[in-house]
């Protein structure tokens, strides 16, 4: 991300969507969207690609299945075999109920933390924003300025027809 | 959605909202003074909490033969209180992750409260199966951990340790998804605080949430992720408490339908103690235009739904030992019907199945007032149909020089109270301090089904 951006203030989601398709289709690159809420569409609009997050909840959701059934064999089987009412030290179908618990587990909590390492959120960080409104009402889309295609006359032509409340500039923004 | 047709169905929330509104609405709760209301809420539920405080530290000292428990009946009031909590929890899960996968957007209304409700309730539930356990201090010996005994390892093949793991799981699961949920809603508040303690707890609540697309994106992925296991889950939580039962060889618990029928039935219970809760959230919050007539009438459509399935396995129930020929089975219905506590029977037939049937009238499900009664019943039919289940399996057995009765000590009853006094106490405790309503789901579902406010190319 560039130094310097150029922030559209919106009030409207689907203004926001209406402008962020104008504004790519006329070759700018838009650093960030913030928005109050998840706009729906608003990915695909931006070009974003699909978040990869589902590939870790199906590995380790697998891996901590994997790991149960062996665990359940070498306990039940192995390490210390116990007979429990004459059924097999391998019980195989026994074993499922657990085995689907730890692999939901699994599951959920990597791709929790995964999501959390990804998006760069932890305890106590403080928020890098631009305005507090943004949690409230205001959706923002930061532009970047150190582009080719940046023409400060279109820029503030295609933001003002799609309703623009006021911009802003930043430089040498922390984000 | 260039014009949409007429006419429009009722909006999901009422009174013309912007997304302002909503932040400034839901956020009034947590920044007035809390009412008397409130405080003679949360002083009877901390009574109560007191009160089952003192019953379970008497009985961990004393032992669990302060309980009405005998030879024959070995299980009655606390693991029918631990599979009646059980049930409540998994509403909150149907309304968070299943109407979630199923797009139903009216849930966000009623989705944060419903999962604050889950995991509340699975506290409660926890309660129980420990303090049965005789020894509650040995409770760790039910994970599988190496340990100086050997190591010996626990039973993989019990029913009581899937079921340890259901619900650990479900907790966890559960306390995950609720969190994940208030990241962006405690930004807002973090936002709104006034510099000081409050503004620096919400700056650790909401991890540096700043409401970036990117982020946005993940979080929606990780969202519907959540949801897609919790589904399963809430089944399979349930599945295994009901195996609890039908893996044993107990006429009346040895049979194949118990989980979906336990499925049903926790669904059931769980919806009419959401209704319940709402009803009263939504009065003494200010949240009318929120949690809408309309939201409790699709809820109770859901009640009215499982309360069929409820009633079918009911009846299921009763032509399978009719039809099985084998007498043991007979005898546990014909006794559960007509026996000693024939009575408790038909409270719960009454209350699951009968009473239900009203939520047929849209004049019944629009009554604020009638659905909260109704729903007080289904909780009341709920619990007995659990006691049902354990006591009159158990308290007639194969020998009648066996045969005995049950009826619980002031202890169990006051552990009972107790687990309500801990119940209302957190949920209080809830509303007062995080956001009831998920302020930006709501936000986004505004315009659900509408022309959005201004002529944008949406």
């Amino acid at each position: 991300m560039s130094d310097r951006l150029l922030l559209g203030f919106f009030a409207e989601e689907d203004e926001v969507l209406s402008a962020t398709r104008a504004l790519r289709g006329s070759g700018l690159q838009i650093a960030d969207i913030y928005a109050p809420y998840a706009v729906h569409g608003l990915d695909k609009a931006m070009g974003l690609k699909p978040s990869r997050l589902p590939w870790i909840c199906f590995a380790l959701g697998l891996a901590g299945a994997a790991f149960k059934v062996w665990f359940e064999i070498w306990t039940s089987a192995e390490d210390w075999a116990i007979n429990v009412g004459g059924k097999p030290f391998n019980s195989l179908p026994a074993f499922v109920p657990v085995t689907f618990e730890v692999m939901v587990l699994c599951a959920g909590l990597s791709t929790v933390l995964a999501f959390l390492i990804a998006a760069r959120l932890y305890p106590g960080k403080k928020a890098p924003q631009f305005d507090a409104a943004v949690s409230d009402d205001q959706f923002i889309i930061a532009i970047e300025q150190n582009d080719a295609a940046f023409d400060p006359k279109l820029v503030a032509e295609l933001l003002s027809q799609h309703g623009v409340v006021r911009v802003e500039e930043r430089v040498g923004a922390s984000q | 959605m260039a014009s949409a047709d007429w006419p429009l169905s009722a909006p999901l929330i009422a009174g013309d909202k912007t997304p302002g509104k909503v932040t400034g609405d839901i956020c009034a709760v947590l920044d007035s003074r809390p009412t008397s209301l409130w405080w003679g809420g949360l002083l009877l539920s901390l009574a109560l909490l007191l009160l089952g405080v003192v019953a379970i530290s008497y009985q961990v000292a004393t032992g669990i033969g302060t309980w009405g428990l005998n030879k024959t009946v070995g299980w009655a009031f606390d693991i029918t209180n631990f599979v009646f909590w059980i049930g409540i929890g998994h509403a909150g899960t149907l309304i968070s992750a299943v109407l979630f996968l199923l797009r139903q957007h009216w849930r966000t209304s009623v989705n944060r409260s419903a999962e604050a409700m889950t995991i509340f309730a699975v506290i409660c539930a926890g309660i129980f199966p420990v303090i049965h356990m005789g020894r509650p201090w040995l409770a760790f010996w039910m994970a599988p951990y190496p340990n100086d005994r050997g190591s010996l390892w626990v039973n993989f093949r019990s029913p009581l340790i899937w079921d340890f793991f259901a619900i650990s799981t479900y907790f966890t699961i559960s306390a995950t998804f609720w969190y994940i949920g208030m990241v962006p809603d405690f930004a807002t508040i973090r936002d709104r605080a006034e510099p000081g303690l409050r503004r620096d707890i919400f700056t650790v609540l909401s991890l540096g949430w700043d409401g970036s697309q990117m982020t946005w994106l993940r979080y929606e992925t990780l969202y519907k992720l959540l949801a897609g296991l919790a589904t399963p889950l809430v089944i399979s939580v349930h599945t295994i408490v009901s195996w609890d039962f039908a893996t044993s060889v107990i006429p009346g618990w040895h049979t194949t339908i118990f989980p979906p029928y336990f499925v049903a039935g926790a669904i059931f219970s769980g919806m009419a103690m959401v209704l319940t809760l709402m009803i009263v959230a939504r009065k003494t919050m200010g949240l009318e235009d929120y949690i809408t007539v309309g939201h409790i009438d699709k809820m109770c459509k859901v009640t009215l739904a499982t309360s069929l399935m409820v009633g079918l396995a009911y009846i299921t129930e009763l032509f399978v030992a009719l039809y099985s020929g084998n007498e043991y089975e007979q005898f546990a219905f014909f006794n559960r019907m007509a026996g000693p506590m024939a009575w408790a029977y038909w409270i719960m037939f009454s209350c699951n199945v009968f009473v239900p049937q009203l939520l047929w009238f849209r004049k019944v499900r629009t009554s604020v007032l009638m659905v909260f009664v109704l729903s007080i019943f289904v909780n009341i039919g709920m619990w007995f149909e659990r006691f049902v289940i354990i006591v009159t399996s158990l308290h007639r057995d194969y020998l009648p020089s066996s045969w005995s009765s049950y009826a619980p000590t002031w202890i169990e009853i006051a552990t009972l109270l107790g687990s309500f006094g801990l119940f209302f106490t957190c949920f209080l405790l809830f509303c007062r301090f995080a956001p009831v309503i998920a302020i930006s789901e709501v936000k986004g579902v505004l315009s659900v089904g509408r022309a959005k406010r201004k002529g944008g190319a949406a």
